[in-house]
């Protein structure tokens, strides 16, 4: 929300500047009496509607970034594989992005398995799963020392229950900042 | 047991009766342990195991721990005898053959000046009318039932030839809700204290050949990092905390040193740490996952899980390294090996349709055996004395340990809890 409040606030202010432009400075100011349009009942609004002359706002593409990986945090796997599959290329690139713009950024890629086999063999598929992700990562110029890959084998599953529905939520590598 | 037995003298019978035995006890005041051996007949010992002389001094039954351990094993029929008896006793064999006991137990608790508890036992051959073995240990009062299980490995080894696990301990894992604890427990399952109590998970315990430490993966740092801890104390350190995951610790014999699996150079690979956590040395090189090592009882080979040859198969190699040998063929998954105190066995899990299930190899011919028939099979360990294996399996929906002889015949379920219980390992004999 707060970028799509500091984007409305960047367009008035160019509206305003624009104005600006067509108001000879040397002539009084045109003035009319305009009956008061009715305005819509607002809502109270908690900070000031009045923008400073001096204000600037600010564009953070850090903060643009945190955005758009926003709700691309998990990629999900097939059945005993270990293949970061073409639909989760666009969340690795701007996964790879926000990395790359910030090199003290650093993520824990945490591997995991569904339920089916040995503990100790699943941390290991887990961690093949993390691998994958890593190294598509630094495939796209992300530094080793911004990645860990781990894994919690069938330790941590995100779904309950022993249908295809839950595995297939549980094959997965989360991508958590560290 | 087969009826061609029967005819043999009672004495080897049972020895032999002994390799298909639940060498189990379960305490008289058992509170989440219930034990209930199935397919065990025939002759049994009858042995009259009589309460201890002043054994009111010891917080714990000696007696009737005995009698339970024994009764347990399958393998003995307690005989009643009225009274008190103490080790210095004459017993009247007479009598005791009237009571068609074999055998006769008496002993006594003595409270020392430090406190501690002098518990003595004397055992006699009840037929010849003669003094097979006598004993004293001096222990704290809290552990006077490691006593009593002390006393029945003794009458068990002496009466059957073989040594009992009666004194020995197991760890496993049990998981409450979202709580984890790893749980230390007599072999019975009684006297079951808490090591480690997590909100994270806990798997892979793995007792040191010293009976004192554990060695076990732990997820508290949010990722998977090994430890040991000495039991007792309650102290613990990191062993392996490298980037990546760090996992399957595995103590060689000699308890110098583990192998375990890290992932620090990419990928999941094998590798030797001593105990104290220096000299970090790979033993195995693949672009595969190695894992779950562990040495063979004489130290020389270790035995380790791979999918190098597509799926997981268990492999071995020489424990200084070099090249190993594929161990499993059949099926497409065969994982968790644990090896038998004499080498000769192998448990393991192997894949069956859906199932994973608890199987068995004559390593010396290869052949294998599959003595499960349950579908989620985990984690094999054998006792101490070879002559069991405990692992985690699903009964009723929940997680529970059950334990087998290695025919599979007899199966007992180990542990009922609330908890769902994983992980088991199985400590090594214990010296008085």
């Amino acid at each position: 929300m707060k970028i799509t409040r500091y984007a409305l606030t960047l367009i008035a202010a160019a509206a305003l500047a624009g104005c600006g432009s067509t108001v000879k400075l040397d002539e009084p100011a045109p003035v009319k009496d305009i009956a008061p349009t009715p305005q819509p009942q607002q809502p109270p609004r908690a900070e000031p509607t009045r923008v400073a002359d001096t204000s600037v706002k600010t564009i953070s593409l850090d903060e643009q970034l945190n955005q758009q990986v926003q709700g691309k945090r998990v990629v999900y796997f097939d059945f005993d594989s270990d293949i970061v599959k073409e639909e989760y290329r666009p969340l690795i690139d701007v996964h790879a992005k926000r990395l790359n713009n910030n090199k003290k950024l650093a993520l824990s890629l945490e591997g995991n398995t569904d339920e089916r086999g040995g503990r100790e063999y699943n941390l290991a598929l887990g961690q093949r799963r993390a691998e994958a992700v890593a190294k598509s990562l630094t495939l796209l110029g992300v530094a080793g020392t911004q990645v860990e890959a781990v894994s919690f084998g069938k330790e941590r599953p995100a779904a309950q229950g022993s249908t295809e529905e839950a595995w297939s939520k549980n094959r997965r590598v989360e991508l958590k900042d560290k | 047991m087969p009826e061609s037995l029967a005819s043999v003298s009672r004495r080897r019978s049972l020895a032999a009766l002994v390799a298909l035995t639940a060498a189990l006890g379960a305490g008289p005041a058992s509170a989440q342990v219930r034990i209930d051996i199935a397919g065990v007949g025939g002759t049994r010992i009858p042995v009259a195991i009589a309460d201890f002389r002043d054994e009111s001094i010891s917080p714990q039954p000696i007696a009737a721990i005995i009698r339970a351990d024994l009764e347990r094993s399958g393998l003995f029929k307690t005989v009643d005898v009225p009274g008190a008896f103490s080790e210095t006793t004459s017993p009247v064999f007479a009598d005791l053959r009237a009571r068609q006991a074999d055998d006769f137990v008496a002993g006594s608790v003595n409270r020392l000046a430090d406190g501690r508890l002098d518990i003595r036992f004397k055992l006699w051959d009840v037929i010849k009318g003669a003094e097979i073995v006598g004993q004293a240990q001096a222990v704290h009062p809290d552990d006077a039932r490691l006593a009593a299980h002390r006393i029945a490995d003794v009458v068990y080894e002496k009466l059957t030839g073989e040594k009992g696990v009666f004194a020995t301990r197991m760890a496993y894992v049990t998981k409450a809700g979202r709580r984890f604890s790893l749980v230390i427990a007599d072999a019975d399952g009684e006297s079951a204290k808490v090591a480690l109590a997590s909100p994270e998970p806990i798997i892979s315990p793995a007792w040191a050949p010293n009976g004192r430490e554990l060695a076990y993966v732990s997820f508290e740092s949010g990722k998977a990092t090994v430890r040991i801890q000495d039991v007792q104390a309650g102290t613990r350190r990191v062993l392996a905390d490298f980037k990546g995951t760090n996992s399957a610790p595995a103590w060689s014999p000699d308890g110098s040193k583990l192998v375990l699996s890290l992932s620090r150079d990419g990928g999941t690979q094998l590798f030797v740490i001593n105990r104290d956590g220096s000299g970090v040395r790979r033993i195995a090189q693949s672009s595969a996952i190695d894992t779950e090592a562990c040495y063979s009882p004489d130290g020389s080979q270790i035995y380790f899980v791979s999918d190098r040859g597509g799926g997981p198969q268990v492999y071995r190699m020489p424990a200084s390294g070099g090249t190993a040998e594929r161990v499993t063929f059949g099926g497409g998954y065969n994982i968790s090996p644990a090896i038998s105190p004499d080498g000769r066995t192998m448990a393991y899990i192997t894949r069956t349709g859906g199932a994973f299930r608890l199987s068995v190899m004559d390593l010396a011919t290869g052949q294998s055996q599959q003595i499960s028939e349950a579908n989620d099979d985990e984690s094999p360990a054998f006792s101490p004395n070879g002559k069991l294996i405990v692992y985690a399996s699903r009964a009723g929906g929940k997680e529970v340990l059950m334990t087998t002889t290695l025919d599979g015949k007899i199966k007992t379920p180990l542990l009922v809890t609330l908890a769902e219980v994983r992980e088991p390992t199985w400590g090594p004999f214990t010296s008085p």
